[in-house]
Order: C-alpha cells, then structure tokens, then sequence
C-alpha cells in the first residue's frame, strides 16, 4: 500500500528528505550541492522553505532559482573556485565512511589492484578541505560504515588534524544522513554521534548496522523532526510528484 | 597559417608511442572521440593519458594503449562506473596517478603557464598524498605559514580537444553552457589537435567570450560532425545514451568488431546501421 499521498503517513524517504534539507539551515547565501536524489529534494525544499537565501544549480553549468530561471553560470572552473571560497555547502555520497568522517569512492580493497574499482577520488579531497561537506548514505550497513576507509577521499576529523592547520582552517562535517538516522561529530575527539533515528527505527538496529560503535547521547536519542504540511505538500506534489524517493529509500 | 586542417588520422599522426597525451571535455561530455578512434586505429601506444575521464579512457584501456593514466575520476555520467576501465584497473593493467578534480585543474594551470607547480588546499590528510609519494607540500613565505600541496605542472606532448566550431587557422569556440577545460588542455600542451563539428570561415555572430581556444596554442584542426559520439556536445546534441548502454554492457572485442575496424565514416555509418536495427 502507497502511503506517500496519505499526509498521517510520512514514509522513510520522506524523513530522509526533511533530515537532507535540515544540513543547510542557517547556512546563507552559500551553493547547496546536493549528490542523488534524496540530497537534491532535500535542497530544494530548503530553497522553498526556512533557507531562501541559497543557491542552486540546474545540474549542468547554471546557477538556477526555484523556477528554473538562470541567475548565474557556474560551469566546472567556477565551480572549483566556489569550492575553495567557501560560499558552498556540499552533501556527497559515501561508499565507506568511518568513525571520524574520513569518506571513500574511489575503490575497494588496495589501491594497486583493488577489489572493485569505483569513481575515483573525485573533488573529495578539495572539497572536505575548502568547505562544509556532509555525506548521505541511502542505505546504511556495516559495509558503509566502517573501522576503517580503503582510500581516504574525502578528509575526516583525525586525518585533517595530522595534516595540519591548513587542513583544518575550513575542515567541517555537519551532518550525515542515512535511511536510518541522522548523525554529527560533537564529540571530544569528533568521532560520531547519532543526534535522531527516522520514525520506525530503533538505536539498536543503527548500532547493528554500524561497522563502529557510534557515540550515543545518555539521554536518549530523538526522532528526526516532523514534516510541516507544507513541506509534506511540496515535497509531494511540487518536487517529487512521480515519488521517485520511495525508490531510493523504500519503506516506512 | 592554411595548413592546419587535417583528417583524424593525420593528426594522430604527430603522435608517438610513449608520449603524454591529455584529452580534454568532462566525464561523458564533449571528448574528441574521433581523434580517439583515430588513435585506436594507429599504433601508437605506452601513452600517460590525462583525463577528467569518461570513454575515452574505457576505449584507450580496453585496447591496452595506456601505460600510465593521470585522473580525478572516470565516468560515463548516466552510467557511473565506466565498465571497461575498471575491468582494466581490477586486472592491473596500467598504473594510476590518482588527483583530485581541483589539483587537475591547478596542474594545468601551472603547465599553462610555464610553472613547476601550483599551491593548493588540496590532498592534504587524503591518501592522494598515500598512493602518489612523490607528491610535495610547500610552506607559505608570507606570515600565515601555511602549507600547501605543491601541484606539479601537467605538461603534455599532445592535447586532444573538441569543440562546437572552428576555423581553418585553429580559433575554436564552444556553444554549450561549459567549456570545461580545453583551452588550458591546449595551453598546456606542445602540440594540440582541435575537432569540431564543422569548420567555418568566420564566427559571425558568436559571442567573443565563447572562442575559447585560439590558434596560437593549436597545431592542427579537424572536421568531425558527430566527432564527440557518443558523448554529448551540446547544443549540437546530447549524450547517445542507447549507444552508452550498449557500449557499456557489450564485451569489448564484439563491440571493437562491429564499431573500431574502419575509418570514421565506417565508425558513423555502423551507429546508423545499429540505431536502424535498434528501432
């Protein structure tokens, strides 16, 4: 049964939705880039919504205002230099993330010869240095999440810190969002934590899903927050009318 | 000055086995892929290839004509992983020089112009210092002390470029939303060889800002209509992605067969036959 026209029941994708959009709260007139879906309708909404000062993109080389509109040209070169200005909060894929936020999508196994061969580094490394970078996992296992990361793409909290001060003078990871919950690194040695559950999910079934134990507050771990009406609406009916999120992240 | 325009093949003709060759375009979007079915129907071969990959690096990997691969990441955009390169990675059949996507750009900056290097806030706490140790930081003279990853310079024999249009002396321009960064390719290398999709005796009404590479840094000019299929070169035409599909889930010696024997009318006459049987 489809639960996605039914405003009572919000579904898994949807708290994702709200979780993604809720990283760039606060954040200004900065570039929201949003990798995949899930990260893509979470900054629109935020666009839509508590976050209107923030800029978005077509996909390709435009600078784009919620109608579609062109306000801006960002081709790749300008990109890159978006990225080191600052005026940019990122939210990226992970195919391994670990305890200090260290993330991988380059390969799996060793480097020489590895596994499976992935993406390549891509604009990790100059992203987790220049700007805040959060990650989004659609589905969380101990495969993800991990001890330890095969190839260090994008920067973590306890390698920035070896490298040194120009590693850590723009080194920020607010948040990271997965099918089961929301996660931050406020700890004393910035290892995470997880700051909600969506609906439906229980602190243990992340600890289970989890490669490393995360760091759980003693008073007990909320609920990713509830979608207004009109966020429920817009997401529904403006943003993702054909409910290509439940695909992503199927389930209740 | 007239001299400039050349067939695919005798533009890959100024290249040699063993050189360093950048290609330029973004990922599945507007490679000069018919100077690179040209180079695959050369002998030329041993090449360190620099790339902001996409088929290009599958058909060169595929066909073992990589001895060295400098890249952020390779990809055919709708497709993500590129199947023939990572066969090629998982079988060790090149080495890799792995840098990030803004270290790429500040190599060929610095290649461009005539630099050793370039400071950048980039790579430092990553592995790309792990898997590349020959890779250098260098410390701020000025009061802040700071510490940056010194980018070498991506200097290359050859640039392989496509662009929208063309004239017979090597001016270029892009019609699409992005030039990526194929001035910097050409800039950055001693030879440089553009396609376009048609050449043309003047650029009337465009716009100055789109001419993007001048003469000056260009060896020789190629006409190629469809020249970047099946990569996209907008707004002349999009990403073929039938063709991706297809290129992406066919083993590489029956796709070889059918696409890569003849020259490139044969290359562009055998898609039009598949796209007829395809319907």
């Amino acid at each position: 049964m489809s639960r996605t026209g039914d405003a009572a029941g919000v579904t898994r994708a949807e708290y994702c939705v709200i979780a993604c959009a809720e990283a760039w709260r606060g954040d200004g007139e900065v570039l929201a880039s949003p990798m995949g879906l899930i990260p893509s309708l979470g900054a629109r909404l935020a666009r839509r919504t508590f976050a209107p000062d923030l800029l978005l993109t077509d996909g390709e080389a435009l600078l784009v205002g919620p109608d579609g509109a062109a306000e801006g040209w960002l081709p790749y070169r300008r990109h890159l230099t978006m990225v080191t200005g600052g005026r940019r909060h990122v939210m990226m894929g992970a195919s391994q993330l670990d305890r200090y936020g260290n993330q991988n999508i380059s390969c799996i196994g060793d480097w020489e010869r590895p596994d499976r061969q992935l993406l390549g580094v891509r604009g990790a490394p100059v992203n987790t240095l220049n700007n805040p970078v959060s990650y989004w996992v659609p589905r969380h296992t101990r495969r993800v999440f991990v001890e330890r990361v095969d190839m260090v793409c994008g920067v973590g909290y306890d390698r920035a810190a070896a490298a040194g001060p120009s590693a850590t003078r723009y080194h920020r990871i607010p948040r990271v969002v997965s099918d089961l919950g929301v996660f931050d690194f406020e700890t004393p040695d910035r290892s995470m934590r997880l700051v909600s559950v969506h609906p439906g999910v229980t602190v243990e079934r992340v600890r289970e899903a989890t490669g490393f134990p995360p760091a759980v507050p003693a008073g007990g771990v909320p609920e990713t927050r509830e979608p207004t009406a009109g966020e429920l609406r817009l997401i529904r009916e403006e943003l993702d009318p054909a409910g290509r999120r439940e695909r992503e992240v199927p389930g209740v | 000055m007239s001299g400039k325009v050349m067939e695919p093949d005798e533009a890959i003709g100024g290249l040699r086995s063993g050189m360093t060759v950048g290609i330029g375009g973004w990922g599945a979007r507007r490679k000069p892929m018919a100077l690179v079915r040209a180079l695959l129907r050369s002998e030329v071969t041993d090449l360190t290839v620099i790339s902001y990959g996409g088929p290009d690096i599958g058909l060169l990997a595929a066909a073992g004509r990589i001895r060295k691969l400098v890249t952020a990441f390779v990809t055919l955009d709708s497709v993500p992983l590129e199947p023939h390169y990572r066969a090629a990675r998982e079988r060790g059949a090149f080495a890799l020089t792995e840098i990030d996507e803004a270290m790429f750009l500040w190599g060929l900056t610095a290649a461009a112009n005539r630099l050793p290097f370039l400071p950048v806030r980039a790579g430092l706490g990553s592995d790309v210092m792990r898997v590349d140790p020959e890779l250098r930081t260098v410390r701020s003279p000025y009061g802040d002390g700071e510490e940056f990853v010194a980018m070498p310079a991506l200097r290359m024999d050859a640039a392989l470029v496509h662009l929208n249009r063309a004239d017979r002396r090597g001016n270029a321009c892009y019609l699409g939303p992005d030039p990526y960064f194929d001035d910097l390719f050409c800039e950055a290398a001693d030879t440089a060889y553009v396609s376009c999709e048609s050449l043309v005796d003047g650029f009337g009404d465009v716009p100055p800002q789109r001419l993007l590479v001048s003469r000056h840094a260009v060896t020789g000019v190629v006409e190629a209509p469809n020249g970047a299929h099946f990569t996209s070169c907008a707004p002349d035409y999009g990403r073929d992605e039938a063709f991706l599909r297809m290129y992406a889930t066919t083993p590489w010696e029956e796709f070889a067969g059918r696409f890569l024997d003849g020259d490139e009318k044969t290359y562009q006459s055998a898609v039009e036959a598949w796209r007829e049987e395809a319907r």
